[in-house]
């Protein structure tokens, strides 16, 4: 076809030779994730418990979850919580709800103190959602009643009417399965999840016979509370 | 009847591939209006699990970014390749290994996307066994490609295969890093990387995903197929080299653009606005090289129905990559995050560009592997006109939907507290939402209309034996 111009030195390598193209494509389409994403792993100020010790539990890693206090800093999720956050994750509610508030006057009066980076250090995968059909979720832990949660989800349009949130009515029906929350505390625990010994044995306990809607409950109602932050400190730049 | 192309080359795989996807793009963009409606009359959810929203919009992503999309990448990448470069496919069994193994992931979607088994990464969501597959067939693919490209008999590599190879390598490092995860059984599994860096891996693949599979494979789409139903070269040479390198470059940077004043540091998102910015120029270099390569050929829209759907899908390519841009800068960001203006933002490119030139694309390569003319020139034009007029009704309701949830929830009332409760503006979006609604269902009669002229051309080919007669045919007299 058209070649009005005569292709010269590493183009004219690239285009007579498959392999040179493959090489110098792969590099140049390479730089710019390296660039961005590498650095996230280990630049200090990423997160910002570095300079803020205080806003994470410090019985992490050392002390069983159920020795916390609410207040007392950010931690895992508790099994109940776990539990919960596979029904958030299954259904699709990332879909419709953020977790990441914005640093903005509306978004504070609204959700409340921004979010941290610290705070979603232990969710994997990240939760922080991409469009608010819905209202953010970051905290909304402890705004509202766990009946009113309940009633919510059963049919969100009984206490919201403008909602055009599905119904969740199988939430009361399904059990959580407590040896399956387990397992999935084992794996959350290889991919870094700072889990002690306790929390697994404490899986099978909390989560026996509970439903599917006691679990996302569970998990609203700790969306944000793990941690009481300080509007006068810069916790970011 | 084209017997040389039939005997030199392995068009039944292409066949297949073109079939089904104007199979998927019919089933996706169902979907799509299903779930639209499902936001505007939520009654359409039915209590039940399987057909709740937030599992049904994976179904209709997957279904038109990796069934329709993939598809239609496969076979006009396979057929191009083979053309472009004098010789037939360098494997035929592994084409058809990919054929078989990209549908097997196709219907592994539809199966388990509703059942509620995610990796709830958007547009990644498949588990982790499904993964596994998706690397093996697109490797496949890839190999298959690169070996053709090996094997060709022209001296150099014809510009649309360089798109295609940036599209199958970076896909390759997306999918690969971005899925990694551990699995605690067979359907379910935890990401590796949480939090911030989940998020940021996460929308570099999800921008990429934009950038390379649907933006660089369709231009490589488009510079194969434009010239060639326009009968035109391409008109700049060196435009296109500049837009290949910048695109491949550029386009890796610009995911951080999602997350601007989330939790990632503002270095990050800041330098993915400064490079989206920058992406105008070869955006814009190469939808004018498209455009430019009718010029002293412009009458040929006035007959030439296939060309319309291509050159309209490259005005859709200039229009959402200026869009994009503008909303990657970090006060107009600010208030379109989070809102339906992204949406509108990815419909103008995916009904616009993406599946535009896509179906430009499967009418030209469709007449030319069946041998046969299209059944009905009237029914591309009809389909035309539902496919513009329908992307412009959804993008212009989102457009309106975004940008007034955006002020909604930022206004204040006289005495400094917020105006409106977020209900109030769930509210509001009713109408657009109706309307969005509308103008799918006006696009999805487009494809409806389109799968039939598809079926009743292949019909009529096979009814007249053409691929059997071309396949025979002594090729002296061809």
């Amino acid at each position: 076809m058209s070649t009005k111009t005569e292709s010269k030195g590493l183009q004219k390598w690239a285009e007579t030779n498959i392999w040179a193209l493959v090489l110098m494509t792969a590099i140049v389409v390479s730089i710019g994730g390296i660039v961005e994403i590498v650095p996230l792993f280990y630049m200090k100020n990423t997160f910002e418990h570095n300079k803020y010790p205080e806003i994470v539990w410090d019985g992490i890693g050392k002390r069983p979850l159920s020795e916390w206090k609410p207040g007392d800093g950010i931690r895992p999720n508790r099994p109940l919580e776990v539990a919960g956050r596979d029904v958030y994750i299954r259904e699709g509610c990332y879909l419709c709800h953020s977790q990441m508030i914005r640093p903005f006057r509306d978004e504070k009066e609204r959700y409340g103190h921004y979010s941290l980076a610290s705070e979603s250090m232990f969710d994997h995968p990240f939760q922080w959602g991409s469009k608010r059909t819905g209202p953010d979720l970051a905290r909304v832990g402890g705004k509202y009643s766990d009946m009113w949660h309940r009633k919510h989800m059963r049919a969100p349009r009984s206490v919201v009417p403008e909602s055009v949130m599905p119904n969740y009515p199988w939430l009361d029906e399904n059990m959580v399965d407590p040896e399956e929350i387990e397992a999935n505390m084992r794996g959350l625990a290889m991919v870094g999840v700072p889990y002690v010994e306790a929390d697994f044995a404490a899986a099978l306990e909390e989560t026996k016979g509970k439903t599917e809607m006691d679990a996302i409950v569970a998990y609203l109602q700790v969306l944000g509370t793990m941690v009481k932050l300080d509007d006068r400190k810069a916790y970011r730049e | 009847m084209d017997a040389t192309a039939e005997q030199k080359y392995n068009l039944d795989v292409v066949r297949w591939f073109a079939v089904m996807a104007v199979v998927y793009l019919v089933v996706g963009a169902s979907v799509g209006v299903y779930i639209a409606s499902e936001l505007a009359w939520p009654v359409l959810n039915f209590d039940s699990p399987y057909l709740s929203f937030g599992r049904l919009r994976p179904v209709h992503t997957n279904a038109v970014i990796f069934a329709f999309g993939g598809c239609t990448l496969m076979a006009t990448a396979f057929y191009s390749v083979q053309r472009t470069c004098g010789v037939r496919l360098w494997s035929n069994k592994m084409a058809w290994f990919t054929f078989w193994g990209w549908n097997l992931v196709i219907v592994l979607a539809v199966i388990t996307l509703p059942l509620g088994l995610t990796q709830s990464k958007e547009y990644a969501e498949l588990e982790w066994p499904i993964d596994i597959l998706i690397a093996v067939v697109w490797v496949s693919y890839m190999f298959n490609f690169v070996m053709t490209i090996a094997n060709r008999k022209s001296s150099h590599i014809y510009v649309s295969n360089w798109f295609f190879l940036s599209m199958m390598i970076m896909i390759t490092y997306l999918h690969v890093v971005n899925s990694l995860a551990i699995p605690v059984s067979l359907f379910k599994s935890y990401s590796i990387f949480a939090g911030v860096q989940d998020a940021m891996i996460q929308w570099w693949w999800g921008h990429n995903a934009v950038g390379f599979y649907l933006t660089a494979g369709f231009l490589g789409i488009m510079y194969y197929f434009l010239p060639k139903q326009a009968n035109r070269p391409v008109y700049s040479y060196r435009l296109s080299v500049i837009h290949f390198w910048a695109l491949s470059f550029g386009y890796v940077w610009l995911g951080a653009h999602h997350l601007q004043y989330t939790a990632l540091p503002d270095w990050t998102g800041s330098l993915g606005a400064a490079i989206s910015l920058a992406m105008i120029i070869p955006s814009w270099g190469g939808a004018l090289n498209g455009m430019m390569t009718l010029s002293g050929a412009w009458d040929k829209l006035r007959t030439d129905y296939v060309l319309r759907f291509m050159i309209m899908s490259l005005a859709f390519y200039a229009m959402s990559t200026f869009e994009g841009p503008v909303m990657s800068i970090k006060t107009v960001n600010a208030l379109s995050h989070y809102t339906d203006w992204t949406v509108g933002h990815v419909h103008s490119g995916a009904l616009g560009w993406v599946a535009m030139i896509g179906i430009g694309a499967l009418y030209h390569l469709i007449t030319r592997c069946f041998h046969t003319e299209m059944y009905s020139v009237k029914l591309i034009n009809l389909h035309f006109w539902a496919a513009t007029i329908g992307t412009v009704i959804y993008v212009v309701s989102m457009w309106v939907s975004g940008i007034m949830q955006g002020l909604m929830w930022r206004a204040y009332d006289d005495y400094g507290t917020l105006a409106y409760t977020f209900a109030e503006s769930v509210e509001a979006m009713h109408p657009y939402y109706a309307m969005r609604a509308v103008g799918g269902a006006i696009f999805l009669f487009g494809t409806v209309v389109m799968l039939y002229n598809i079926i009743m051309t292949v019909r009529q080919s096979m009814a007249e034996g053409r691929v059997e007669q071309a396949r025979t045919a002594s090729l002296a007299t061809a």
